[in-house]
């Protein structure tokens, strides 16, 4: 049987194992049910995850190791003459074997051993089908009756389920821990092999960003010029201008949905406001580049400045406004969680609603409010898309808003698009950029949550 | 704008408690079902035929009841019987409710206070609050103090604003224990302290009268011994206005009585005829333990 068919059959079982234990349960049980330790349906989940647990680690042990096994044996077992050849080579044979067997295109005529090992190769596929179907089939059959065998009055079915789910709760978890370990570790390898062409501090500290290196020897001009410090001073810029458009567009917006407005008109704006959010970084991006800066430009040359058609001014302006709701919503949710009694307590001193709000609500959601800026900006130096398409590629060291700058995250889009080999130093400098990136909006997310729990203890 | 604010704070005769404006004259005893005399002779606030509705719901149903100068009047009465409701009524913090809405007439010193004309802030000023639970600002015992005095500019200079800091906290009772951290944060007080710390801030701003929702329920008996000492000093000086569930502290503390149950005002008197001889079989009741 085939692997969805397999855990077809395997749910049907479990739903049977599920109601053979339930059963079992108030058979045992007899007239006096209320003997049973657990409720009739805990014997019921016991039963089914015995069933389909051991018989699923069965499955996944099986597929991944499957391959691998009836491989070796088929090389195995190739003439003599194959066993010299390379690693790359036999799996080239290999492949060619398995799209004679599937019926696909091959790359060449295959000889008369190749088809004995064809053969083989089937042979092994079929018995090895055959016996995961037997095996798994026991093994859920065979973890039921185990299972239903153990079902007694006294047995303690719900505290087993708990802590077999409990368990898998755990494994879940931390998987996205281990995946998350993963993907920083194969940064940091290829990052430390960046560093050994380029040196560090030329990265961190070189005024000059050129990643385009001489793919001959005796070409001219590309030798290469790693300096980070271009790319970090563009994002710096363009957040800063996002930041000088959400902060206070955000926060004033949030004063206003939590403390003054009608709650009728709060339901209605809120969620609007944060369709902001939804909106795809793409689409903005374009909004950027196709509306934006033009606009900018225009004005800049009525006025007599030099603007540049892309420029951080335009990019920064679009990025502002997509983080307005990360500022607001956050706002918001911190203002109202400012104890009414604190209000009520001002209030009844005389104070104005402005006064209490400037007095009162603010000093104590502080905290939280710059907790909030602080993911903002985050997000605003990873975010792409918009500055890809309105920022520009230029790596040009200014403070200058009207010019065309590039960021981190363009650097590694324009280092990795395209056919690249993967060991150049100009490939591998886009891991060493995301590392930096990685770095950066890792500490401000931790002061972030740090500062915003010191806040909630000063209430709970 | 603070300065008009602090013009009508010193036109009020609130600065001079202790002579009594002459009073308004004198009012007829309102038509009521309450048992007992709502009325004082010069009153200082009067409340005639108050209904509160929250929503569809009544909550206080045609309550009249005078307040007189430098007294103490308790409202007791089971859970739920409005005391609390009407008590947020004589500084308009109802408002705050959205649904909440308040007919009938409440004056203070003969001017009707849910008038279109009256400032809610101004009326705040002079009728302070101290809530149940001490909700100090997370400042600085100072800044919690001078909160009030600086918002209605009622000090001009740095040592007037530190007299009158100095003056609140010792009328209650806190400046011995608070003098040398005054820079500490309010909230790192103990709760008997913090509540002090809540009617210093009151007093600061030099109120007429203080309302007071159940001040002690959050506190032990030694800190309530010490606010109820304090409200009795307090009355040299103000009209305090207590909510209690505790009868024994409405017996100690308040010179009048008046007893609410769901939402109707049953009867006031003088706290001693109360306790010893209540007139409504209700009053009775609830006083003996028969229910509440």
């Amino acid at each position: 049987m085939s692997t969805p068919l397999l855990i077809a059959v395997l749910l049907l079982l479990t739903a049977a194992a599920f109601e053979f234990g339930r059963r079992r349960a108030l058979q045992v049980a007899g007239s006096e049910f209320r003997t049973l330790h657990s409720l009739p349906r805990y014997y019921g989940s016991f039963t089914a995850l015995w069933c389909a647990l051991p018989a699923l680690v069965l499955l996944g042990a099986w597929l991944a190791f499957e391959d691998k096994i009836i491989t070796n044996l088929v090389i195995t077992d190739l003439p003599a003459s194959y066993q010299s050849l390379s690693e790359p080579e036999l799996n080239l044979i290999i492949n060619d074997l398995r799209n004679h067997l599937s019926g696909n295109v091959v790359s060449r005529e295959l000889s008369p051993d190749m088809q004995v090992a064809a053969a083989h190769y089937g042979n092994l596929r079929a018995t090895s089908e055959a016996a995961l179907t037997v095996l798994f089939l026991s093994v859920a059959m065979l973890g039921m009756g185990l299972a239903w065998r153990k079902i007694a009055p006294d047995f303690w079915a719900r505290n087993r389920v708990e802590a077999i789910v409990k368990v898998l709760l755990i494994i879940c978890s931390t998987l996205a821990i281990f995946i998350t370990i993963g993907i920083v570790l194969s940064v940091l390898f290829e990052s430390i092999r960046f560093f050994q062409t380029v040196s560090i501090f030329d990265f961190l500290f070189g005024l000059e960003w050129s990643p385009q290196t001489a793919i001959r020897e005796d070409q001219v001009g590309s030798s290469g010029a790693f300096g980070a410090v271009p790319l970090f001073a563009g994002t710096l810029l363009i957040s800063v201008i996002a930041m000088l458009v959400a902060a206070p567009i955000g926060l004033t917006s949030a004063i206003y949905l939590s403390e003054y407005s009608h709650p009728r008109f709060r339901a209605t704006a809120k969620p609007l406001l944060e369709i902001l959010a939804g909106i795809p970084t793409v689409v903005y991006g374009f909004f950027a580049a196709l509306t934006v800066a033009p606009l900018i430009r225009d004005v800049g040359n009525n006025f007599g400045l030099e603007v540049s058609s892309e420029s951080a001014l335009a990019a920064g302006l679009v990025m502002g406004i997509m983080i307005i709701p990360f500022v607001s919503s956050i706002s918001d949710d911190v203002i109202n969680a400012v104890p009414q009694s604190l209000r009520d307590g001002s209030l009844a001193l005389g104070s104005t609603q402005s006064e209490m709000i400037r007095k009162v609500v603010l000093p104590a959601a502080l905290p939280g409010i710059v907790g909030g800026m602080l993911l903002a900006i985050s997000r605003a130096i990873g975010e792409t898309m918009i500055v890809v398409m309105a920022a520009g590629l230029a790596a040009n060291l200014t403070a200058n808003p009207l010019e065309a700058v590039t960021t981190v995250t363009v650097q590694i889009v324009t280092l990795l698009v395209g056919d690249q080999e993967f060991d150049s130093p100009k490939t591998l400098a886009a891991f060493a950029l995301g590392l930096m990136l990685f770095l950066v909006t890792l500490a401000l997310n931790v002061i972030a949550l740090y500062v915003v729990r010191k806040y909630r203890e000063q209430y709970e | 704008m603070l300065n008009q604010k602090q013009a009508v704070l010193l036109e009020s005769p609130a600065q001079t408690n202790d002579v009594p404006p002459p009073a308004p004259a004198k009012i007829q005893e309102p038509d009521t079902k309450t048992v007992g005399r709502v009325t004082v002779d010069k009153p200082i606030m009067t409340t005639r035929n108050v209904d509160v509705y929250y929503g569809e719901k009544q909550a206080i149903i045609d309550v009249s009841i005078d307040i007189a100068y430098n007294e103490v009047l308790s409202m007791i009465g089971p859970s739920g019987c409005g005391k609390s409701t009407f008590l947020r009524c004589l500084n308009r913090m109802n408002d705050t409710i959205e649904s909440a809405r308040v007919t009938g007439k409440i004056e203070l010193e003969g001017h009707d206070i849910y008038d279109k004309k009256t400032d809610v802030v101004t009326l705040r000023a002079r009728v302070g609050m101290v809530f149940q639970k001490p909700n100090p600002f997370p400042k600085s015992v100072y800044e919690n103090v001078a909160y009030g005095p600086r918002i209605h500019g009622l000090a001009r200079k740095q040592a007037e604003l530190d007299e009158i800091v100095q003056t609140s906290l010792q009328r209650a009772g806190l400046w011995e224990e608070v003098k040398d951290r005054l820079s500490e944060p309010g909230t790192g007080l103990s709760g008997g302290q913090q509540q002090r710390l809540c009617i210093a801030r009151s007093i600061a701003v030099n109120p007429d009268i203080i309302l007071m929702d159940e001040p002690c329920s959050a506190l032990d008996p030694i800190a309530t011994a010490r606010i109820e000492e304090l409200i009795d000093e307090l009355r040299q000086n103000y009209s305090i206005v207590i909510v209690t569930h505790s009868m024994q502290q409405a017996a100690r503390v308040s010179q009048r009585t008046a007893y609410f149950h769901l939402g109707d005002l049953i009867e006031v008197g003088e706290t001693s005829t109360i306790f010893t001889n209540p007139q409504e079989k209700l009053t009775e009741d609830y006083l003996t333990g028969r229910f509440g």
